[in-house]
């Protein structure tokens, strides 16, 4: 990928409890080019959102970024000074949070708020930040924005907030957007309208999209690129369709079974065994093994990152899954594109 | 779960919780002075150089006598004496024993009172809930001070009636607390599903709803019984308490005052200093309690 | 709106109701008044003129309705001691007791809120818990014991400040106001900030609690996603969150401010409200204490739904449930 806007290498978030310290975010490496979505999966507890929260340097204490680099145009985020980081949050890295009830300040007018974001980096008139509010809402398909920017939160529907989070989001046309989770609170109707809304936006703004979820369904209609992470590592990545017609990590294949809309109608659906460790009691070596119905006595050291394709895909496993042993799997996939 | 499987469990959770206890030294200290002062207040006859309600062994003579001074009774004054001759070292000890007394009494009897309120309000639920509830609100909003100083002017002085006062004006905390806990727990499935069944409403009660109310009513009790005590002391002061001849330790203050402007500072500044670090080691433990119990604590 | 605020009105007027009988039966329970009003050396035959004259010889209920129609025309009757009209007499003494009050929480305000701000943006430095400290104090030491350490350090000991009395006062407007003259603040500095004591470590302590709650908001952290100046971050998103309760509490206090005055006024010889009401309770003089409670109620009533009426000005969702 020529054309990359943001790369994470080697990136490691450590917390400090009571109990002991941990990381979080523990060696994770990711490219996204430019109006490229990539999906982020995982369970909660996956170190997924704590991902995107680095990489705008909104980790709170007890948490700590110890490791790594974030860089954006070749820039790493990681070493500028805090006032430097933050002319970059908002204006060429920004961030959707998941629950739109909450994300914004219900006490405030919408146009009070994104006015305010307007001027955080463009010293522009009240009146011109509020045409851009304007415009912005009009982007992400809000009907009658100017009325819009004089209500308060609480008088818009879950989906229409969030979309005033997305605008907000967009104001300053950032390189990347991490959205963490926003379509989970939605309605099913009300996601499927706003994931084809940002895929529209990616393509014509060039804005790529981090898009982290637990939802193996939500990034097969929208991600052009997939990570899957658990326990704080990406355990598979590769083109979004590729990696779901054949995983090839036994943690991915698990979580394609589970999901009910890649499945036939009516049979009983896999669950991947167990549950994910807490993060201070991770198993040595190759964190699944547990879980893992592959898992040998290899998979007590650290499992090697397998690459296939031409390094398009790579996978966190000592026995990765060979592609005619999906195949099984991927005649229900067919028949759901079929129907 | 089996008794068997809860105690250990128990004993566990209070090892654990004084373990979070003891993470504040501040807290720790002033739990030490509570403990000692009530063994001060409790065992004051065993030290005390003097009786303090003994009227005839006071001398006049020996009325306001510095710290450090040998009165008629041929033994030295500590903090000296106050405006009757007495001990004011002695005086203090029996003044704590009054003022514990009438404060722990009152926070038990309110939060008994209370407790017992609240519950019945979220048992029944409905428009007795309804009136109840805006009661304890209606009474909550008044300041406890003014209903305090008028239950007092209408009952007279004396212990009896400084108690009722102090239940009148702090029960409606209790039986917040308690509704607050036990009605967002009545709403939880299983207690209907338990209430649709021939239980008796006791066990529901007591079972269920209590004990969910119990660590906040723990914090609040704290807290109240400094109130009571912080109350009484000014209820004293103000010449409505406990007469002379009973001090509590407003009583004393209320006493040393009038020599406060002629520089005889030791008589109100001693009882009062003790009446400080009382109150507020007892509100520095509330305080360390609520963190112990708050449920938000482990995330 | 208009509904909302007539279903308050009436409320109010229905718990003033309410208050005013059980004030009036409550105190009705206190000694005898004859006693207080009648010279003991007094023959039977005055002793039943003054019993009939203050209408003593009805029933109780009798008694309340002529009260309830006496204080509806503004009449509380009158003092038994100062032989003066109740109202005249609490209002003449309100003034001193207001300017009191209203010290007292300006100080509270100004010093307790950016304290409690600032320990809740901090919370772990070691300013934060030097002012936590201060707070426990504030609200833990009884009103009086602070008052009589002002008298004895500031009064006795180094002879600063005036130990009591509210010192000359200038007429502005008709009333009587002591700050502004240097020698009225003298007076009024040691009283009104040993009122304020206990509602600048409440202050404090809401403040900083609201403070930490919103810092941890999704709300805030996606204004600082946004890349909003931390100054902008608490100015324009915490603090308007953080003022709804501040003002619900407020009010309330001020209330509660004026009630506690009893004790600073006492301690100060201020002549306020609360100086009267314990000099009535002392002296048993009924209808002062039943006007002044009386009154204390009304104020009370009148303090929550100017709050609740506030409290919808300044949290939206409120005010357009209101409007519904």
């Amino acid at each position: 990928m020529s054309d990359v806007v943001l790369s994470v290498q080697g990136l490691e978030t450590a917390f400090s409890t009571r109990a002991g310290t941990f990381k979080a975010v523990d060696g994770v490496s990711f490219d996204v080019g430019r109006g490229e979505i990539v999906g982020l999966v995982g369970e909660s507890g996956s170190g997924k959102s704590v991902t995107g929260y680095s990489i705008l340097g909104l980790v709170e204490p007890p948490g700590r970024i110890v490791g790594g680099r974030v860089e954006l145009d070749g820039e790493n985020l990681l070493a500028l000074a805090p006032e430097k980081m933050r002319r970059m949050r908002g204006a060429r890295v920004a961030m959707v949070f998941q629950d739109p009830m909450m994300t914004l300040n219900p006490v405030l007018r919408i146009g009070t708020q994104m006015i305010a974001a307007v001027r955080a980096h463009d010293p522009v008139s009240k009146a011109d930040a509020r045409t851009r509010a304007r415009d912005a809402l009009g982007i992400v398909g809000i009907p009658s924005p100017e009325e819009r920017l004089d209500a308060y939160p609480h008088q818009l529907s879950g989906g229409m907030r969030q979309r005033v989070a997305i605008a907000t989001a967009l104001l300053h046309r950032p390189a990347v957007i991490i959205a963490d989770e926003p379509t989970t609170a939605l309605d099913v109707s009300i996601q499927g309208q706003i994931l084809a809304e940002v895929r529209r936006l990616a393509d014509e703004t060039g804005t790529a999209f981090v898009w982290i979820t637990h939802d193996l369904a939500v990034v097969s209609s929208l991600a052009d690129k997939v990570c899957v992470m658990y326990a704080g590592r990406i355990v598979e990545r590769g083109p979004a369709d590729d990696v779901i017609a054949s995983p090839r990590h036994p943690y991915t294949a698990g979580l394609l079974a589970s999901v009910p809309s890649l499945h036939e109608p009516g049979a009983p659906l896999p669950q991947v065994p167990g549950s994910a460790p807490p993060p201070l009691q991770r198993p040595e070596g190759c964190a699944f093994r547990p879980r893992c119905a592959r898992a040998s006595e290899a998979c007590l050291a650290d499992p090697p990152l397998a690459t296939f394709d031409d390094a398009r895909r790579a996978a966190l496993c000592h026995h990765p899954i060979e592609p005619d042993a999906w195949t099984s799997f991927s005649t229900s996939t067919a028949s759901r594109n079929a129907s | 779960m089996s008794a068997a499987a809860s105690a250990p469990s128990r004993r566990a959770r209070l090892a654990d919780a004084w373990w979070e206890y003891r993470q504040s030294p501040v807290a720790v200290i002033a739990l030490a002075i509570v403990v000692l002062l009530l063994a001060a207040a409790f065992l004051a006859p065993l030290f005390a150089p003097q009786d303090p309600y003994d009227q005839a062994a006071l001398d006049l003579f020996d009325a306001r006598l510095e710290p450090g001074s040998v009165g008629g009774g041929g033994y030295v004054h500590l903090i000296g004496t106050d405006g009757m001759g007495r001990d004011l070292f002695s005086a203090i000890l029996y003044g704590l024993r009054v003022s514990f007394t009438v404060g722990i009494a009152a926070g038990a009897v309110a939060l008994a009172l209370g407790a017992s309120v609240g519950l019945v309000a979220a048992y029944y639920g409905g428009r007795i809930e309804a009136l109840i509830m805006r009661t304890i609100d209606l009474q909550l909003s008044m300041p406890a001070i003014l209903l305090a100083l008028v239950l007092v002017a209408v009952l007279g002085q004396g212990m009896g009636p400084l108690i009722v006062a102090l239940v009148a004006a702090q029960y409606a905390y209790f039986a917040r607390t308690t509704h607050g806990a036990a009605s967002a727990e009545r709403r939880k499935d299983y207690i209907e599903a338990a209430l649709s069944t021939p239980l008796p409403a006791r066990r529901v009660l007591f079972k269920h709803l209590l004990p969910n109310a119990l660590p906040p009513l723990i914090v609040v009790a704290t807290v109240q019984v400094a109130n009571a005590i912080a109350l009484e002391a000014t209820l004293s002061f103000l010449g409505l308490g406990l007469p002379m001849t009973e001090p509590s330790l407003g009583t004393l203050i209320s006493n040393g005052f009038q020599y406060l402007l002629s520089g005889r500072y030791w008589i109100s500044i001693y009882p009062g200093l003790v009446l400080m670090v009382l109150v507020v080691s007892i509100n520095l433990v509330g305080d360390q309690v609520r963190h112990v119990l708050n449920p938000r604590r482990g995330r | 709106m208009i509904g909302f605020l007539i279903q308050r009105l009436i409320q109010a007027i229905a718990v003033v109701f309410v208050m005013s009988l059980i004030v009036f039966v409550g105190v009705y329970a206190i000694g005898n008044p004859i006693d207080v009003l009648i010279d003991p050396a007094a023959d039977q035959a005055l002793r039943e003129a003054l019993i009939r004259q203050y209408g003593f010889d009805q029933p109780l209920p009798v008694q309340y309705v002529t009260f309830l129609g006496n204080m509806l025309t503004g009449d509380f009757g009158e003092s038994f001691v100062y032989r003066l009209p109740v109202l005249d007499l609490i209002l003449s003494r309100l003034p001193a007791t207001l300017e009191l009050a209203l010290s007292a929480m300006l100080i509270a305000t100004l010093v307790g809120i950016p304290l409690g701000i600032w320990a809740g943006y901090k919370p772990d430095s070691l300013s934060a818990k030097l002012i936590m400290g201060f707070s426990v104090l504030g609200f833990s030491v009884p009103t009086f014991w602070v008052g009589l350490l002002l008298i004895m350090v500031f009064a006795v000991e180094l002879g600063w400040l005036p130990s009591g009395g509210r010192g000359p006062t200038q007429e502005v407007m008709g009333v009587d106001v002591s700050i502004l003259t240097g020698e009225g603040l003298s007076h009024i500095l040691l009283p009104a900030f040993n009122l304020a004591l206990f509602k600048l470590g409440l202050l404090i302590r809401l403040a900083r609690a609201g403070m930490v709650e919103v810092m941890s908001s999704d709300f805030v952290r996606f204004a600082r996603a946004q890349g909003l100046p931390e100054r902008q971050v608490v100015s324009l998103h915490v603090l308007k969150n953080i003022a709804i309760p501040i003002v619900t509490v407020f009010g309330l206090e001020f209330g509660s401010t004026l009630a506690f005055a009893v004790v600073t006024e006492t301690i100060f010889n201020w002549p306020g409200m609360g100086k009267l009401i314990i000099d009535s309770i002392m002296l048993l003089d009924r209808p002062v204490m039943v006007a002044y409670l009386i009154l204390v109620v009304i104020l009370f009533v009148t303090i929550n739904l100017v709050v609740d009426l506030t409290y919808g000005q300044l949290d939206p969702r409120i005010r357009t449930k209101g409007a519904a």
